[in-house]
């Protein structure tokens, strides 16, 4: 029997989503080696704690919650050492991470100073004899490679929105610890922090996902896309490099192979034609719809569902018809 | 703002454009490098050119490329040299291991007593795409490090650099030496001159045995993701939105 | 994506393919995206020779010891390979100064004159052109009938006009060939380094163009022009001095020529894929298919030919009826590529968002320019019979 430590990613007070699927997908793999126990670690402001009983609900037979106010925001340097130190301690097999922003920064260094390798942005994992074998893609989702993790701990940062987070009640035991280093006196020093809209739900973690490109022809254009993306009420707004490059939308939104990388269930491209290295960071969503004024657009080779036709009409016809079908739902 | 000479070092890695239909090799376990074109890939691209404006801004700085690889990658090394870096070093090894710890230990080996101010890689490489080999590196050594960093200045023994989170930006401060790694939006790569070019098979590339330890992952298996069933274009205009509606509510159930 | 059917890049060195690349990236960056409207508004993006020269295009094969590139010519080639998959009139910019402004002065000049200009000319801080085609000497440059008279105190004194010369209304200098004796020999013809701003010269561009648009073509008219003694490129001398620098010229077309057809077998290749018609992309269409294999071929064939030549020229074997025959060729069956390519796009052929016939009209002055096609045919069929046919 097997223990597996999941690290929970918060954002101020809040448990975010890709936590609760890295517990989950922590108590999966703990099923899966015996039927251990998953601790889960919640690294927060005082007052964390309240968010234990709903890892506990996903499959955490134990929480450690560690709360301090300079906890408030990510703490690489707090996080790594209080993360590393807990998984050397507790001999887990495994590690479950988030590969969030966050995630990325995280992993790694916690792999590096446990000794041991980390695979980041895994879409499925499964044992193999002695081997916890996982599933990555590779030259920009183009190849999808099977790795076996020899080491232990395995380190894995989960892709977001590949294990949807599922109740699984366990005893959700607290446990409170401190963080093994202070969080009040990193190295690298926080000076200012711009917080985007608490509202808006992030790319990766978006059920839908609205892009536009440059067939909105201006910036303001984008009132479109984001007035489609509040009739589906659960998408986040995208765009192409080519916008973001030229200042339209923040580099942040940006979709593709240098950008983000997005799995919804549903992506919906408006005046976007497709290049390569936009279709790199979207072309694993569930369905694709696609509305662009050239039926010769490489999108439509990738779209389920496309429409031909002028964004400016399309658009908020379909915004009209999306608000009726949510009000019958 | 003091003007000091500062040690760069860049560590970066080839790779094959990303722009093509790509087949697994016979063993199943590489992917088929016939007719491929390789590169310096874009993120480290970015670290160059960070590393080089650095040293344009400070009189007197140098700039070390290092690249772990078979001999091939010495032509990604001259690159960076040919944009203007000041002196190269090739670890080398066989092959390019998928396992980050190893990479980031056999560079982490190299780098220790290079006495580096500042030590810079790309986020991340299209091919592995697992993003790992900087901030572990930055472990190995003890150093401060910031990662994903999309704009950077540096003055007197320390710097700022501005990174994206989900939802917010970050402003941080963080003090030299320090390890880096660079995402998109930080700059644009200067294009090697034809000077550049001839110049850089003048300048140093010290070849040396990468010291990699054992690595704790093998790659068992590569295969092509399924391709999507192709779709279908279902109408013109403002027309064609009902039936869209209806095809997304009962066929495709995402609505 | 690049084609390179018959694996090229394997008989290149690093350098050269890193200069390739480097020029490729600058076109695809900063030339592809503005060429189109320059093309339609019938001006040369000027903006774009600081980052050129900055990139070291300009006299690229001459010596480092007077701020070049110092590259050997093959790699010259493949610049002007790459700048003209851009579009011919920035390769007719990058061959101006290069091949028939700085050589001509490395070549004839003496040291002042090397170190003075060349070292600017690099750096894109003194444009020239070449001034030796006349309204009714094209094809005959030895019939010119500019005259440069030698004054008492060693100036000198030009009357002429000279027609189509590129680069002329941008020039700081004209590299201007006269006749320096008092008959119709040729053998008197010398070159001048003409400032453009001397009293008496005036450069206007010809209007009306319907090739070569993305280019500056100008007539000059010298009308007693005084240059000082030091204006003339000493070692010149006779119809050979200017056939030299067009045997420099005619070299890097023989490249440029296939980067157009290049640009055109590209886009046809990558239409014909995306294109649907009859429910299926034309690329599955046997006739489209034969011109995209008969495009090909003759892309692999002058590609191999312009490789070889260059070759031959760093190796100093090569002649001017080597250069003729690659010039001839690859420029003849590169307007063939062109036009193929437009019929292939259809009716989205003819706008200018697509290149081919862009490419199609500029390589008509391409196949006129440089010596015509006619012209290096006789220069073939003399070469090899022995009998000149000119007259």
């Amino acid at each position: 029997m097997a223990n597996v430590f999941a690290f929970v990613e918060t954002r101020g007070s809040e448990v975010r989503k890709v936590g609760l699927e890295a517990v989950t997908a922590a108590r999966m793999l703990a099923d899966k080696t015996g039927g251990g126990e998953v601790h889960a670690l919640l690294l927060g402001p005082p007052g964390i704690s309240a968010k234990a009983q709903q890892l506990g609900q996903h499959g955490a037979d134990v929480v450690i919650v560690v709360e301090n106010p300079a906890l408030a925001n990510y703490n690489p340097e707090a996080a790594t050492a209080t993360a590393a130190e807990r998984i050397k301690s507790g001999g887990y097999r495994a590690a479950v991470f988030s590969t969030s922003a966050q995630g990325r920064d995280l992993a790694p260094r916690v792999a590096a100073r446990l000794g041991v390798s980390v695979v980041t942005d895994v879409l499925s994992f499964d044992i193999q004899g002695q081997n916890i074998v996982v599933r990555h893609p590779m030259n920009i989702g183009k190849v999808i490679a099977t790795i076996s993790m020899s080491g232990t701990p395995a380190i894995i940062a989960m892709r977001p929105n590949v294990i949807a987070p599922a109740q699984n009640p366990k005893a959700g035991r607290i446990e409170n610890a401190q963080p093994a280093a202070d969080p009040a006196s990193t190295r690298v020093k926080v000076l200012e922090t711009k917080q985007g809209s608490r509202d808006k739900l992030d790319l990766a973690e978006a059920p839908v996902v609205v892009a536009g490109g440059r067939g909105l022809k201006a910036a303001e254009n984008f009132k479109l896309v984001e007035d489609l993306a509040s009739a589906f009420g659960n998408a986040a707004v995208g765009a192409t490099r080519a916008v973001t490059d030229d200042g339209w939308r923040p580099h942040a939104d940006q979709i593709g192979q240098t950008g983000r990388l997005v799995s919804p269930e549903l992506y919906v491209a408006v005046g976007i034609s497709g290049a390569v290295q936009h279709l790199a960071g979207m072309r694993t969503s569930k369905t694709i719809v696609a509305i662009n004024k050239d039926k010769d657009a490489p999108i439509f080779k990738v779209a389920d569902y496309g429409i031909v036709g002028d964004v400016f009409e399309v658009v908020p016809a379909l915004t009209d018809a999306v608000r009726e079908a949510k009000k019958h739902h | 703002m003091e003007i000091s000479a500062v040690k760069l070092a860049v560590c970066v890695k080839r790779v094959p454009d990303m722009d093509v239909r790509f087949r697994i090799g016979a063993d199943n376990v590489s992917v088929d490098e016939a007719g491929l074109k390789f590169d310096l890939n874009d993120f480290d691209a970015w670290a160059v050119e960070a590393a080089l404006q650095l040293k344009d801004k400070n009189a007197g700085s140098e700039v070390t490329v290092i690249s772990l690889g078979p001999d091939i990658v010495q032509e990604t090394i001259r690159k960076g040299l040919s944009m203007g870096a000041d002196r190269g070093v090739h670890l080398k090894a066989d092959k390019v291991p998928f396992d980050g710890f190893a990479v980031a230990s056999a560079l982490a080996a190299e780098l220790k007593s290079g006495g580096y101010d500042l030590i810079l890689f790309g986020k991340m490489s299209p091919d592995s795409s697992n993003g790992v080999v900087g901030q572990m590196v930055a472990e190995m050594l003890q150093l401060p490090c910031v990662s994903a960093i999309s704009s950077l200045e540096i003055a007197s023994g320390k710097g700022t650099a501005k990174r994206e989170l989900e939802g917010a930006q970050e402003i941080v401060e963080f003090p030299l030496p320090a390890v880096l790694t660079v995402d998109e939006g930080l700059n644009t790569a200067r294009l090697p001159s034809l000077k550049g070019i001839m110049a850089a098979k003048k300048k140093p590339l010290e070849s040396k045995p990468a010291q990699l330890p054992q690595p704790q992952l093998t790659v068992t298996r590569l295969e092509l993701p399924p391709e999507r069933q192709a779709g279908r274009i279902i109408g013109e205009g403002a027309a064609a939105v009902p039936e869209l509606v209806k095809l997304l509510q009962t066929e495709a159930k995402v609505l | 994506m690049a084609n390179d059917f018959y694996n090229l890049d394997s008989v290149l060195s690093e350098e050269e393919r890193a200069v390739r690349d480097t020029i490729r990236s600058f076109v695809d960056e900063k030339v592809l995206p503005v060429i189109g409207d320059c093309y339609i508004e019938g001006r040369f993006p000027k903006e774009l020779i600081p980052e050129m020269a900055e990139l070291g295009m300009f006299g690229a094969n001459l010596p480092e010891e007077y701020g070049c590139a110092g590259l050997n010519n093959v790699a010259y080639g493949l610049i002007m390979h790459e700048l003209e998959r851009g579009d011919s009139g920035v390769r007719s910019f990058a061959s101006v100064q290069g091949a028939l402004v700085m050589y001509p002065i490395y070549a004839f000049g003496s040291e002042e004159q090397k170190r003075h200009y060349l070292p600017k000319m690099a750096h894109g801080e003194l444009i020239g052109c070449f001034g030796l085609t006349e309204p009714d000497y094209g094809s005959n440059p030895s019939g010119m009938i500019t005259r440069a008279r030698e004054q008492k105190d060693g100036s000198w004194v030009i009357n002429g006009a000279k027609m189509w010369i590129t680069n002329g209304s941008t020039a700081d200098v004209a590299i201007v060939w006269a006749k320096t004796g008092d008959d119709k020999s040729d053998k008197s013809i010398r070159g001048f380094i003409v400032p453009t701003d001397s009293a008496g010269f005036t450069a206007k561009d010809q209007k009306g163009k319907l090739s070569l648009r993305a280019s500056d073509t100008s007539e000059l008219v010298l009308q007693d022009v005084k240059v000082g003694a030091d204006c003339l490129l000493p070692k010149s001398g006779g119809i050979k001095s200017p056939l030299m620098c067009l045997t420099q010229a005619r070299y890097g077309i023989a490249w440029g020529a296939m980067g157009a057809a290049q640009a055109c077998y590209e886009e046809a290749l990558t239409y014909a894929g995306n294109r649907v018609m009859f429910g299926k992309p034309i690329a599955g269409f046997q006739l489209q298919q034969q011109r995209l294999a008969d495009m090909l071929t003759e892309l692999v064939k002058g590609q191999l030919l312009a490789l070889h030549l260059g070759r031959l020229k760093d190796a100093g074997t090569f002649s001017p009826q080597q250069v003729s025959l690659a010039k001839r060729n690859n420029v003849s069956v590169a307007t063939d590529i062109a036009r193929e390519a437009r019929r292939l796009l259809g009716a989205n052929g003819i706008l200018a968002e697509y290149s081919s016939m862009r490419h199609m009209a500029n390589l008509e002055s391409v196949y006129t320019y440089e010596g015509t096609h006619d012209v290096h045919t006789l220069i073939l069929g003399q070469a090899v019979t022995g009998l000149s046919a000119f007259e």
